[in-house]
C-alpha cells in the first residue's frame, strides 16, 4: 500500500512545489515592475523586439485569417441565404477573437521562445548570477522590463491585427464577393461596439503578461546546458498556448457570458 | 585582534540528500589572497556561491568585514556586492552588450555614472588587462578565451573592490595564456590592495596566485597553510591532490 501511495504523494508534493515557486516568482516579478527603478533602455529595446519586429508576423498572420474567414462565411452562409453578414461575423470575430488569440499565439511562438532560450542562456553560462555580484536585481534588469513591454505591446499588435484582419475580409467581400466597398464598411462599422474591441484588447494585454511570465520564468529556472535551454523553450510555449486558451475562455466568459 | 576580512563559521548546505558543505570554517585576512583547492564535488563553488549570496547557506554564518551577510538580500544584498569583484570560470559576459559596457556594467548600474564616463574607465581598465581600446566596440562573442576572460577580470576590477573572486580563472585556457591570466590575477589584486579568493584545480595557478592554500575535502576544510607548504606537508590528501596521484586516501568514484 505504502509503494503504492508513496509515487502519488511524490507527484503531489513535486506539484504543490512548482506552483508556490512560480506563484512566487510571478508576485516578485510583478511587484519589480511597479517599484522603481525601471530599466528605460531595456523596456524601449524589448518594445522594438516584441513590438515592432512582431509586425510582419501577425499582420500577415491576421490578413490571411479576415480573408480566409470571409471566404469561409460566404460558402457557408450563402447555404441559407444570409450573405450579407459576412461584414458582420467578419468584424466581430476578428476583434473579439481571431485577432487577440492568433496573436497572441504567433507572438507566443516568436517571443516567448526567444525569452526562454535567451535567458536560459543566460542561467546556465552564470551571466545571471553575475549580475547579481554586480549590484544589479535580475528581476528588475531582465524580466520587469520583458513584462511591462509584452503587456503594453500585445494590445498595440492586437489592434493593429484587427484593423488587417477586417480589411483582408474587406478585400475578400468586395474584389471576389461582389459586396459593394461602402455597404459593406458601413456594415462593418455599424456591427463593432466599444465592447467588441475593448474585450479583445484585453485579452492581448493577459497574453502578453502571459507569454513574457512564462517566457521569464521558463528562462530563468533552466537549468543543464543545451538540453535545459531547449525544455524551458519547449516548456515556454507549450505552457503559454494553453494559459492563453484557458484565459481566453475565462474572458470571453467575463465579458460576453451570461 | 583584527577582524577578518571575510570570516566563515561552520557552513553547512545541502542539496537534498547529498551534504556539500560540512561545516566549513575559514578566515581571510585583509590583502591575503587564499586559493582553495579540492577535486571536483568537493564543494568549491558551492562555497563560493554562499559567499556571494547566490545561495543560501542552510547553517552557518558568513562575515564580510565583520558584517553577517548570510542570510541578506535585497538592497542590503546590491550595497555588500558593490565592494565585491567576480571572475567567473567561463567569464559569464553578458552576449547582448558590447565590452566596453561588460567592463563598466556595475559602474553604470551600480554607481550611476554617466555612459560617456564609464566608457573611460572601461578603456582604461581594459588597458590594465593589456587589451587596446579597439576591443571595447567589439561582442564577447568576437573574443578568444583567453580574451574573454581579460574582459571579465576587467569587469571584475572595475569598481576597485575590496575583494576579488575568482572561480577557476585559467580553465580551458593554453598553459602560455594560463599564465598570462595568473601574471594579470597578481598584478590587479597588488595594485588595488585586494583580498581575493580563487578556487582552482589548476596547481601552476596555485603556486602563482596564492600567499596561503586551503583544501576542501569532503565539504570540509582538511588542510591550511602557506604556498609553500604544500609540497612539505605530510598531509597524505594534499600530497596526492598536489602530485595528480591516481592512489591515495582520495578515491574518486569511476
Amino acid at each position: 500500500m505504502q509503494a503504492l501511495l508513496q509515487p502519488i504523494g511524490a507527484t503531489m508534493l513535486g506539484f504543490c512545489e512548482a506552483t508556490g515557486r512560480f506563484a512566487w516568482f510571478a508576485a516578485v516579478s510583478v511587484m519589480h515592475c511597479f517599484r522603481p527603478p525601471w530599466f528605460a533602455r531595456n523596456i524601449r529595446k524589448q518594445f522594438i523586439e516584441m513590438g515592432f519586429y512582431s509586425l510582419p508576423v501577425v499582420g500577415l498572420t491576421a490578413a490571411f485569417s479576415g480573408m480566409v474567414l470571409a471566404l469561409q462565411s460566404y460558402s457557408g452562409f450563402a447555404r441559407f441565404n444570409a450573405e450579407g453578414a459576412i461584414a458582420t461575423v467578419v468584424a466581430l470575430s476578428v476583434t473579439r477573437e481571431l485577432g487577440p488569440v492568433l496573436a497572441g499565439l504567433m507572438v507566443a511562438g516568436r517571443i516567448g521562445a526567444a525569452i526562454a532560450a535567451e535567458l536560459g542562456t543566460m542561467r546556465v553560462t552564470e551571466q545571471i548570477d553575475a549580475l547579481s555580484t554586480l549590484s544589479t536585481n535580475p528581476y528588475k534588469y531582465l524580466i520587469a522590463p520583458r513584462i511591462i513591454a509584452g503587456t503594453l505591446c500585445l494590445p498595440l499588435l492586437v489592434f493593429i491585427a484587427d484593423v488587417i484582419g477586417i480589411f483582408g475580409g474587406f478585400l475578400i467581400g468586395v474584389y471576389q464577393l461582389d459586396f459593394n466597398a461602402a455597404g459593406y464598411i458601413k456594415s462593418t462599422l455599424d456591427t463593432l461596439k466599444f465592447l467588441d474591441v475593448f474585450s479583445g484588447l484585453v485579452k492581448a494585454a493577459v497574453f502578453g503578461f502571459i507569454i513574457t511570465l512564462m517566457g521569464c520564468y521558463q528562462g530563468f529556472h533552466s537549468r543543464g546546458g543545451a538540453q535545459g535551454v531547449g525544455a524551458a523553450t519547449t516548456n515556454a510555449v507549450v505552457a503559454a498556448s494553453i494559459l492563453i486558451l484557458i484565459s481566453n475562455f475565462l474572458i470571453t466568459a467575463a465579458f460576453f457570458g451570461k | 585582534m583584527t577582524t577578518a576580512k571575510i570570516s566563515i563559521r561552520d557552513l553547512y548546505k545541502s542539496f537534498g540528500k547529498k551534504h556539500v558543505l560540512n561545516g566549513v570554517n575559514l578566515n581571510i585576512q585583509q590583502g591575503e589572497s587564499v586559493v582553495i583547492i579540492g577535486g571536483s564535488g568537493t564543494g568549491k563553488s558551492v562555497l563560493l556561491k554562499n559567499i556571494l549570496g547566490l545561495q543560501e547557506p542552510d547553517k552557518g554564518q558568513i562575515l564580510i568585514n565583520g558584517e553577517d551577510t548570510t542570510h541578506i538580500s535585497g538592497s542590503a544584498r546590491e550595497k555588500a556586492n558593490a565592494k565585491i569583484g567576480m571572475l567567473f570560470q567561463g567569464a559569464a559576459l553578458f552576449d547582448s552588450l558590447p565590452v566596453w559596457e561588460n567592463v563598466s556594467f556595475g559602474l553604470i548600474q551600480g554607481q550611476h555614472i554617466s555612459r560617456t564616463d564609464a566608457k573611460s574607465i572601461a578603456i582604461e581598465t581594459l588597458g590594465k588587462v593589456g587589451l587596446s581600446k579597439d576591443v571595447a566596440d567589439l561582442y564577447p562573442i568576437e573574443l578568444s578565451g583567453g580574451m574573454q576572460k581579460r574582459v571579465g577580470l576587467a569587469r571584475a576590477i572595475a569598481a576597485k573592490p575590496d575583494i576579488i573572486f575568482f572561480d577557476e580563472p585559467t580553465t580551458g585556457l593554453d598553459p602560455i595564456m594560463a599564465d598570462v591570466i595568473n601574471e594579470l590575477i597578481v598584478k590587479c589584486v597588488r595594485d588595488l590592495g585586494a583580498t581575493a579568493l580563487s578556487i582552482t584545480h589548476d596547481m601552476a595557478s596555485v603556486r602563482k596566485i596564492a600567499d596561503r592554500v586551503v583544501m576542501l575535502y569532503q565539504g570540509k576544510v582538511i588542510w591550511s597553510g602557506s604556498v609553500k607548504d604544500i609540497d612539505r606537508t605530510d598531509n597524505a590528501y594534499v600530497l596526492q591532490f598536489v602530485q595528480g596521484l591516481s592512489k591515495g586516501p582520495i578515491q574518486l568514484a569511476v
